[in-house]
């Protein structure tokens, strides 16, 4: 366990790095789909709800807990992309009107 | 299979980060959108892939939230987009919060021991999580107008809040050395997280929003990673560290927009406490008849719009580029400046502007902008106050002093579409109002822009 939780962390601490690098190249134009759709992304929280909601022998509070954590995860993931969409369809240059 | 699982989350983490690269450039951020999406759902179906899980409740689960989801996508309208972020911030935070509670009771029923690598991540999923989720909700109750936007300030709230950090920091102390037979400090954990979330953001005024709903998209990708941590997971963690990371950026170039620090913004309740009062904008407004507006725009070689949260609240957004292309037949140039806190949340009035249909290489940020007004025939400031006010420039005192703003009064024309006389949001006076080529439309934003729309098309 020891071991693994180093490479989480690890993995952790350059994604932190990367992230900064992705994001500070975003105009701020894009700013507030940016902010939808990492929203939708931080909804990634779904696979620990899944595997909360799924996994047998944990009782029943363990999987009723996790299947309102797949139903709040599930209204990020869904509406955080679907928006984000809509939004950056709207986006148009000149040459498309 | 089980390394199939862990490959298949390689590839889920891949494609968020080419969605977020493809995010740097407005012709492929719909695609980019797309991979990451796609990404999700490969990170989905490779976790039900695991052995051993029942479906029943995940099925029930991933109903409800789909149509929920799927319906308020679909119907929220551009203006409120704020709150919607807010809103759904708030659920990926309780999301988080839920996964840490569950896997901590599941421990409790089949584990022998749940070891310090496992109570201390749930400890900060449920801490972060549950600030994440009552801050939220209080900035959704904020933006969409359901609580007051007014900074509620207390005494000693401060004082207040670091006790009961310290209080959850000392029950955090207490679970995670002995997750076994805490569970009672577990709660209290729980409890004080939704009553910090509610603390740390009432005191916010509306102005300031922009910063918070940046730092609580932070919190929420955090909120994930912790939650990676709590089930060893890798995809929870790259994705959820993207998500902090974005949020911080956004945070960093919300403050310095306005030229202030993050503590000064959580902290000072921003328009209520008093400091040094500012002299009082001297002289007398001019005030303008749409119809004399539209002589001068008529004349004019180009014209900026700098528009506001204002041109949000009255939706003038559409009538605004229906002007726009106006003026664009009748010679003039047309530009929109969009400073960069315009509105209730990064990047605002650029999605407005989209819906209304502006190609967006007519929006141009505040320091592009800048060096070109004093050219500028007519500057028309729609809905906007704080982000124009010379105040910023010239007078010390002034709140919002040393905060950048779009230079309107270099102008050579000044057009201020405002309902009254009233002060912006921050509460501050504006001395841009008795320039001398400043001239005031007073009157509902689209009212108003819809009248010198009218005034251009009888002349044809």
């Amino acid at each position: 366990m020891g071991e693994y939780m180093v490479l989480l962390v690890f993995a952790f601490v350059l994604s932190i790095f990367l992230g900064f690098e992705l994001i500070s190249k975003v105009p701020s134009q894009l700013h507030t789909p940016l902010m939808s759709g990492s929203n939708a992304i931080s909804g990634i929280t779904i696979v620990g709800a899944l595997i909360a909601a799924g996994e047998v022998g944990g009782g029943w509070l363990s999987v009723l807990l996790g299947t309102l954590a797949v139903a709040f995860a599930t209204i990020n993931v869904v509406g955080g992309y679907l928006v984000t969409d809509r939004m950056l369809g709207m986006f148009k240059h000149k040459e498309g009107r | 299979m089980g390394s199939l699982i862990q490959l298949a989350y390689i590839v889920a983490s891949v494609l968020f980060i080419l969605g977020l690269k493809m995010l740097s450039s407005a012709r492929t951020a719909r695609r980019g959108n797309l991979i990451s999406s796609i990404g999700m759902l490969i990170a989905v179906v490779a976790t039900l892939c695991n052995g051993g899980m029942q479906y029943q409740w995940i099925i029930a689960g991933m109903l409800v939230g789909g149509g929920i989801g799927a319906i308020a996508a679909v119907r929220v309208p551009m203006t409120s987009m704020p709150e919607f972020v807010a809103l759904f911030n708030g659920f990926g935070g309780i999301a988080s919060l839920l996964v840490g509670w569950a896997e901590y009771q599941r421990g409790l029923a089949t584990e022998p021991s749940i070891g310090i690598g496992v109570s201390l991540p749930i400890f900060l999923a449920v801490l972060i999580g549950g600030v994440t989720f009552t801050g939220s909700m209080v900035a959704y109750g904020k933006l969409s107008g359901k609580l007051n936007g007014k900074p509620i300030l207390f005494k000693g709230q401060q004082f207040a809040n670091g006790a009961l950090m310290l209080l959850a920091v000392a029950l955090g102390v207490v679970y995670v050395v002995n997750p076994e037979a805490t569970y009672a400090a577990f709660i209290g954990i729980v409890a004080l997280s939704f009553v910090l979330g509610v603390l740390a953001t009432i005191p916010i005024g509306g102005a300031d929003m922009p910063v918070v709903i940046s730092l609580l998209n932070s919190y929420s990708g955090l909120a994930a990673c912790a939650a990676g941590f709590v089930i060893g997971n890798t995809v929870l963690i790259v994705s959820g560290s993207l998500v902090g990371a974005s949020g911080i950026i956004l945070t960093t170039i919300m403050c310095k927009a306005m030229n202030r620090s993050l503590t000064n913004v959580l902290f000072s309740g921003f328009g209520a406490a008093g400091g040094s009062v500012s002299a009082a904008a001297q002289g007398e407004a001019k005030p303008i008849s749409a119809e004399d507006a539209f002589y001068v725009l008529e004349a004019a070689q180009s014209v900026v719009f700098v528009p506001g949260y204002g041109m949000a609240v009255a939706q003038a957004q559409h009538v605004v580029r229906e002007l726009g292309e106006l003026l664009e037949k009748n010679g003039a140039e047309v530009k929109y400046a969009i400073h960069p806190v315009a509105g209730r949340m990064p990047g605002h009035m650029n999605v407005l502007l989209a819906e209304a249909n502006v190609p967006y290489e007519q929006l141009v940020e505040m320091d592009d902008i800048n060096p070109h007004l004093p050219t500028v025939d007519v500057a028309m400031v729609i809905g906007a106050n704080d982000v124009v006010n010379p105040a910023a420039r010239e007078d010390e005192n002034s709140p919002i002093y040393g905060m950048p703003i779009i230079n309107v009064d270099e102008a050579k024309t000044v057009f201020i579409l405002k309902r009254s006389m009233a002060s912006g949001f921050a509460g501050v006076d504006n001395p841009l109002f008795f320039k001398e080529n400043a001239r005031m439309l007073f009157g509902d934003a689209k009212a108003s822009v819809q009248e010198l729309v009218n005034e251009f098309k009888s002349i044809d």
